[in-house]
């Protein structure tokens, strides 16, 4: 996987310009706090992916950056302007935080009408975005009550991206689609951001973020957990290794000045890169079942510990 | 024109490669600053809104509707002396002072209730623009109504004296016309007031006919059992102040009276709503 260097990424990442940025974003109800000192950027030509556990903040976090939840303090700007400061948000910034929060009563035809002309773009608009998410004329004219979560999910990235926009800021807009709509998604916004767009996105599915993101937000709890690209939190990852002798493989791992963990059932995981690995069970004489670079792991791991404090089947992790 | 290039990639980018971006990423130009979004696009949107669904557009036809039928059942049960045009504004007067409200009311609270003011205030970042548009919307629509709403009764005493063969009675004057439309933009600013103070289409609608019918009530009982409240129901009761408006006899003391009831009871809990609801989180 080292055919992009970390190094690499950071300095394209510092070529873009931050397109969103937030500062020391925290948001207090009383007595629980759900966004905790949050700050990270999203940059022009990159996914940047918001990932969290249920609960984790995501949501409050992009609320508050688009002005619906005043924060507790901190700032939060979006092509170096609050929000409100945006003359007419939907030509710069496009938005879907709940695909589910729209009149029930409203055609979806209705909804990229009221959206096209609060923004005053031409009336082809509205053909040519439900063209562009593939909702036919017939769909188009149906109350959204009787949407499926993956239409209504199309629909608010057709009023998102309604005006053009050069930022795309989605709550979980992966929800409710079935796997081609997850493909069909991962694909425009991979287009939308090699064209020079930059998207926020947030997820609570790891695999979900890791097919499509750039650079990587770790939310739990309400505070950044990890922040960069995802080739740098991969990287992170060490190793993975398996033997039938567990006991004189750790051993043999420990003698070598590395510190092993358990993993995923009777493996092991260690930060040294797999050839070390390798020659140590092999001076060790310790016959391997599988090694690998343990891609993700890291991460995984790290996701999975903040999960399983919410999570109701206990210690998963 | 769109930017929004859709490339549909061969093939899924394995996960372990950060997609198939290798270069630099496009960077696009500094684009220009659109300009504000306009009042008149507010507005337009705004009255929009109370027509595109199922049950606004029927709120808003069964005025018609119900103008009518109130104008045929004076025609066919009133006694033919009681064939008046004050007796048709009346009879079209008593569902149409129930159904404006209503309509402020849900011109408000869907946002809330319905979900869509995420969008809608995202689309404009200024709540004060959208509830003033609103406002505003509302208030035309009261008006609109009691012309319609006049205009329909004037027909039907036309056609009820041509029926009765009775001479045709124009009984109201122009400025009662005026205060019986004054009176009703009363009433659907009160259904506002309730929206922005609630934000929720059932909670606000209950608090309207309990506004609207079980506070007189309470005032008059008050009124007839408490000497100190006797005197003092005519400045703080709204709905009591409302009725010289409808009967027309407006003196300088009933507009005083209108003044500070309606201070109590409109204009105070209004500005409190405002505050909530430029405060307030969108969920």
């Amino acid at each position: 996987m080292s055919a992009l260097s970390p190094m690499w990424q950071e300095a394209s990442q510092r070529q873009a310009p931050a397109m969103i940025t937030v500062e020391s974003l925290s948001k207090s109800y009383r007595g629980f706090t759900a966004v905790d000192d949050v700050s990270f950027t999203a940059h022009a030509g990159r996914v940047t992916g918001f990932l969290g556990p249920n609960g984790a903040g995501k949501s409050t976090s992009m609320r508050i950056v688009v002005g619906l939840t005043p924060a507790s303090s901190g700032t939060a700007t979006v092509l170096g302007r609050r929000f409100a400061d945006l003359p007419d948000p939907g030509r710069e910034v496009g938005v879907l935080l709940d695909a589910s929060a729209q009149h029930a009563g409203r055609t979806g035809r209705e909804i990229l009408t009221i959206a096209q002309q609060t923004m005053g773009l031409a009336r082809s608009r509205v053909d040519d975005m439900l063209d562009l998410v593939s909702l036919s004329s017939t769909e188009a004219e149906r109350r959204v009550r009787n949407y499926s979560l993956g239409m209504r999910q199309r629909l608010g990235i057709a009023t998102a991206l309604i005006g053009d926009p050069e930022v795309l800021i989605l709550d979980e807009p992966a929800n409710g689609l079935d796997p081609a709509g997850i493909r069909w998604m991962r694909d425009l916004l991979r287009g939308y951001a090699d064209a020079g767009g930059t998207v926020l996105l947030s997820s609570h599915l790891l695999h979900e973020i890791e097919v499509i993101a750039d650079d990587l937000v770790v939310i739990g709890h309400g505070r950044i957990v990890a922040h960069g690209t995802k080739a740098e939190l991969l990287a992170a990852a060490g190793t993975v290794v398996r033997s039938a002798d567990v006991a004189g493989l750790t051993t043999a791992l420990e003698a070598a000045g590395l510190s092993p963990t358990a993993y995923d059932g009777g493996a092991l995981r260690t930060d040294a890169d797999p050839s070390l690995v390798g020659t140590i069970a092999l001076a060790a004489g310790v016959a391997l079942t599988e090694l690998r670079s343990a891609d993700g792991a890291g991460l995984e791991e790290m996701f999975l510990e903040l999960t399983s404090d919410t999570q109701r089947e206990g210690a998963a992790a | 024109m769109s930017a929004v290039t859709v490339e549909t990639l061969g093939t899924v980018p394995p996960a372990t490669t950060t997609g198939t971006t290798t270069g630099t990423p496009t960077v696009r130009a500094p684009r220009a600053i659109p300009p504000r979004t306009p009042t008149s696009r507010i507005l337009a949107v705004e009255l929009r809104k109370m027509f595109d669904t199922r049950s606004g557009f029927w709120l808003l036809a069964s005025i018609g509707i119900t103008a009518v039928l109130a104008t045929a059942a004076v025609i066919i049960f009133a006694p033919d002396d009681q064939v008046t045009y004050d007796n048709f504004g009346a009879a079209i007067g008593v569902p149409i002072a129930i159904l404006l409200p209503m309509i402020a009311i849900l011109s408000v609270t869907s946002e809330w209730s319905q979900r869509s003011g995420l969008t809608t205030f995202t689309l404009v970042p200024h709540r004060a623009r959208v509830i003033q548009a609103k406002l505003v919307v509302s208030v035309g629509i009261g008006v609109v109504s009691m012309l319609v709403a006049f205009a329909v009764g004037a027909l039907g005493n036309l056609l009820g004296a041509a029926i009765t063969g009775n001479d045709v009675v124009w009984d109201i004057s122009l400025a009662h016309m005026g205060y019986i439309v004054l009176a009703n933009v009363l009433g659907m600013l009160v259904g506002f007031m309730l929206g922005v103070l609630v934000r929720n289409s059932a909670g606000a609608i209950v608090g309207y006919f309990v506004y609207s019918f079980v506070l007189p009530g309470l005032s008059m009982l008050l009124a007839a059992n408490a000497r100190w409240f006797e005197d003092l129901q005519l400045w703080v009761d709204f709905n009591f102040a409302q009725g010289a408006l409808f009967n027309g006899e407006m003196t300088g003391e009933a507009w005083a009276q209108l003044g500070t009831a309606g201070l109590i009871w409109l204009v105070i809990p209004l500005a409190v709503g405002l505050g909530l609801v430029l405060r307030s989180e969108v969920k």
